[in-house]
């Protein structure tokens, strides 16, 4: 039936086939323009598999929050016994690294030598103290500049002092009465290892940082060497201009995202609870979060320059300080907490943490994963509406 | 000598009026460095505030109500849910519903009245394992008090020994006197590192480099009009974020202001330095910043801005060694919190000074290099 002609539409049908397999081949030849240009200047590459391999490395080795081998000063004025023991305690703590000093002045001067972080220090009545009917007082001295550090060093000094106490009323032959004491479970983590909450999250850093630097600079670059007025003089969509960008972008983008999952499991020992599946996918959507971001920052800037500082200052660092990798969002004052909502990161280092420590916990996964749909739809759409073929 | 001087602030006043000219890098280089160190001074905290619990009180008797109403009262922690039955407590930490579960058993006052030791469960969500530890460390002060007071009202013998932990330098072990004069060491880092790891990048790219070649410069007197414009921004940045750390944020500033600034101008050369020798090598501007991002991310995490060095294994507090933010760190908390003054901060000028010369002496060899 040569409905062709009978039905004028579908010939339109047929054209507009036609038309989209054209397109496919423009979007190729984009495409293919692209990774000439990744594969000649390597810094692609290297921002792709060079950066997540070196800040891994660095990040997993060089951030902990466990604190070992606490250098403390043991000030004891009237040695006996029982200071003995107290002071022995100290030694025996994996957490401590106990240097004893004559007088309370020189232990002073080391902690304001930084040589020492902390001082116990036990007066000259303390035996005479233990006796009496009242709790004989132990100074504790520490340095609070670093408070987060101060706090926990605190906590390690308490835990050694109820250990004291238990130990001295048994060798007294009483017992030391702790009507409650704690029981506590950390779940997902037990042994609060900090690098298994850490690692996960850096990855998280690290895609944020990868996404905005591949396509930060592309657009902004082709206005600065003068190219994006050769290609809008092509028939080229703008669509398929930003997809030619896009897509090889986040093929690297997901390289890197491999090796960096590798790298935690296999060299950083982080259990990977959930299922792989979901780690693709949620890692596929933040990506294009980050891409079209980064795409956004370079159509806005169209200098090289202001799209790199713009890049930095827009992503890495909120991504690092907002995100909840290192500091905890529900403590911050209640504008930052909104802001932190903004800032793409935060989801999906809260969907590593579920996927690699407590396993695919679907409440989280979903909520967070709407989310980071959200926000690239906004963004691929400013990004759309930002680019236009037309010349200032 | 004067000509050189003359043609040295030339190229300067070029390089500026570069920077300046443009509105876009005009407020790229002011407006965010400011806006993040107000948010980041309110947001980088390890303080905990109004952290969601929910009870699981099998008890209901008079000890676990006063020691519910104990932890209620602190402010690090808001309740956000009473449990009922056992199988409501794994949900509540796997949706992140609530961050710590309080559990008590049916036996507590019971036990307690009778005078049997007994415990207090808490299972806290282990995905953060920082705020983890420091929510049982702000629990564990609470039972101790609790304790304290429970062994005085029913007669017991108080314990043998008691401490009295006091803090030098940050009394109330406020984070944020931590943070945000490391705030200022980032913030300087970043700025004035992108300012000189672009700046021959940026020549290349719009051929304006070759122009300068033909000119009578020479490599030492390019290198120059390209160190200063970075260490004035430098000095210009760290200023108006020092002034915000006092006036804003009121960290007191205890030491004196000359080592401060001894420190930062040895800090702004070790960067500046590193900043040239990425601009000499790199070839397009998204090879510079690659660098600088090489640079700047290991500088911040290799520091002590968020994490102790001490914590670091041995291999790796070594190398922290050839950083020198991490004694510009030091220097800016000393003089802030500690009162130092130029005296002692010796141990921390003279490694800077010395990384100082080695970059910019490796800087300029590239740069020779570069040019001919």
């Amino acid at each position: 039936m040569n409905g062709n002609v009978k039905y004028p539409y579908l010939r339109r049908t047929e054209k507009q086939d036609s038309c989209s397999a054209v397109r496919l081949m423009r979007l190729r030849g984009l495409m293919r323009k692209e990774a000439y240009q990744i594969i000649r200047d390597p810094s692609s590459i290297g921002i792709a598999f060079l950066l997540p391999l070196v800040l891994l490395l660095i990040f997993g080795y060089g951030v902990s929050l466990d604190a070992k081998d606490v250098p403390v000063g043991i000030v004891v004025e009237n040695p006996s016994s029982q200071t003995e023991s107290f002071t022995a305690a100290f030694s025996g703590s994996p957490y401590f690294d106990p240097m004893t000093f004559g007088n309370i002045q020189d232990a002073e001067q080391a902690v304001k030598e930084r040589k020492i972080i902390a001082i116990v220090w036990l007066r000259e009545g303390f035996g005479r103290d233990l006796l009496s009917a009242s709790a004989a007082p132990i100074s504790v001295i520490i340095n609070g500049v670093d408070a987060n550090n101060a706090r926990i060093i605190e906590g390690y000094i308490q835990g050694v002092w109820v250990t004291w106490l238990e130990q001295y009323a048994a060798s007294t032959g009483q017992i030391q009465k702790i009507p409650v004491s704690l029981e506590q479970r950390i779940w997902y983590n037990p042994e609060v290892r900090s690098r298994n909450f850490l690692v996960p999250g850096l990855i998280a850093i690290i895609m944020t940082l990868i996404g905005a630097l591949l396509t930060s600079m592309v657009v902004a670059r082709e206005w600065e060497r003068g190219t994006m007025e050769a290609l809008m003089v092509t028939p080229v969509s703008v669509r398929d201009i930003l997809l030619g960008k896009l897509i090889p972008y986040f093929i690297l983008g997901m390289g890197g995202m491999a090796l960096s999952v590798a790298m935690a499991v296999w060299l950083f020992d982080v259990p990977l609870r959930g299922s792989f599946l979901v780690l693709f996918g949620a890692s596929a959507l933040f990506l294009v979060v980050a891409l079209s971001l980064g795409l956004l920052i370079s159509t806005a800037a169209k200098n090289q320059f202001l799209a790199g500082q713009a890049a930095i200052i827009s992503t890495f660092l909120p991504a690092f300080m907002l995100s909840g990798f290192i500091f905890y969002i529900g403590s911050m004052p209640i504008p930052i907490q909104w802001f932190t909502h903004i800032v793409a990161a935060r989801y999906f280092v809260s969907i590593l943490q579920t996927v690699f420590l407590a396993g695919n916990v679907w409440p989280v996964i979903l909520a967070n994963c709407a989310a980071l749909v959200i926000m690239a739809v906004i963004f691929l759409t400013l990004v759309r509406r930002r680019t236009r073929k037309r010349l200032e | 000598m004067m000509t050189m001087w003359r043609r040295i602030i030339a190229l300067t006043i070029k390089e500026f009026l570069a920077l300046v000219k443009d509105r876009r890098s005009r407020t790229v280089l002011i407006v965010p460095p400011i806006i993040q160190l107000i948010i980041f001074g309110y947001a980088a905290t390890f303080d905990l505030h109004d952290v969601p619990y929910a009870v699981y009180n099998e008890d209901r008797g008079v000890a676990s109500r006063e020691l519910l109403a104990a932890i209620e009262g602190s402010e690090a922690f808001r309740p956000v849910d009473y449990l009922e039955k056992d199988s409501q407590v794994a949900p509540i930490i796997d949706n992140k519903g609530a961050t710590m579960v309080v559990h008590f058993g049916p036996e507590f006052t019971k036990d307690l009245l009778l005078k049997r030791p007994t415990e207090l469960q808490v299972i806290v969500d282990g995905r953060d394992s920082n705020t983890a530890l420091v929510v049982l460390g702000y629990l564990r002060s609470i039972l101790i008090k609790f304790n304290e007071q429970w062994n005085i009202a029913h007669g017991e013998r108080p314990p043998a020994a008691r401490l009295n932990i006091r803090a030098w330098f940050n009394q109330n072990l406020e984070s944020r006197w931590f943070i945000v004069p490391g705030v200022v060491g980032l913030l300087t880092l970043v700025v004035t590192t992108l300012v000189t790891a672009l700046s021959v990048a940026r020549e290349r790219e719009a051929g304006t480099f070759d122009q300068l070649l033909v000119t009578p410069f020479r490599p030492v007197e390019i290198l120059l009009g390209k160190t200063l414009p970075g260490l004035v921004i430098g000095v210009i940045e760290a200023s108006i974020i020092i002034l915000i750390a006092i006036l804003w944020f009121n960290v007191p500033l205890r030491g004196s202001l000359a080592a401060l600034y001894c420190g930062l101008f040895l800090f702004l050369l070790s960067t500046i330095g590193v900043g040239l020798a990425i601009s000499s090598i790199a070839v397009t501007q998204q090879q510079g910043l690659l660098g600088a991002f090489l640079f700047i991310v290991p500088s911040i995490i290799l520091s002590g801005f968020a994490t102790p060095i001490a914590n670091m294994p041995p291999l790796v507090q070594d190398i922290t060694l050839i950083n020198p933010m991490r004694y510009f760190l030091i220097i800016l908390r000393s003089v802030f919190l500690e009162g130092a003054n130029v005296s002692r901060l010796w141990p921390n000028y003279w490694p800077m000074a010395l990384i100082g010369i080695i970059n910019l002496t490796i800087a300029s060899m590239l740069f020779r290099r570069r040019l001919y």
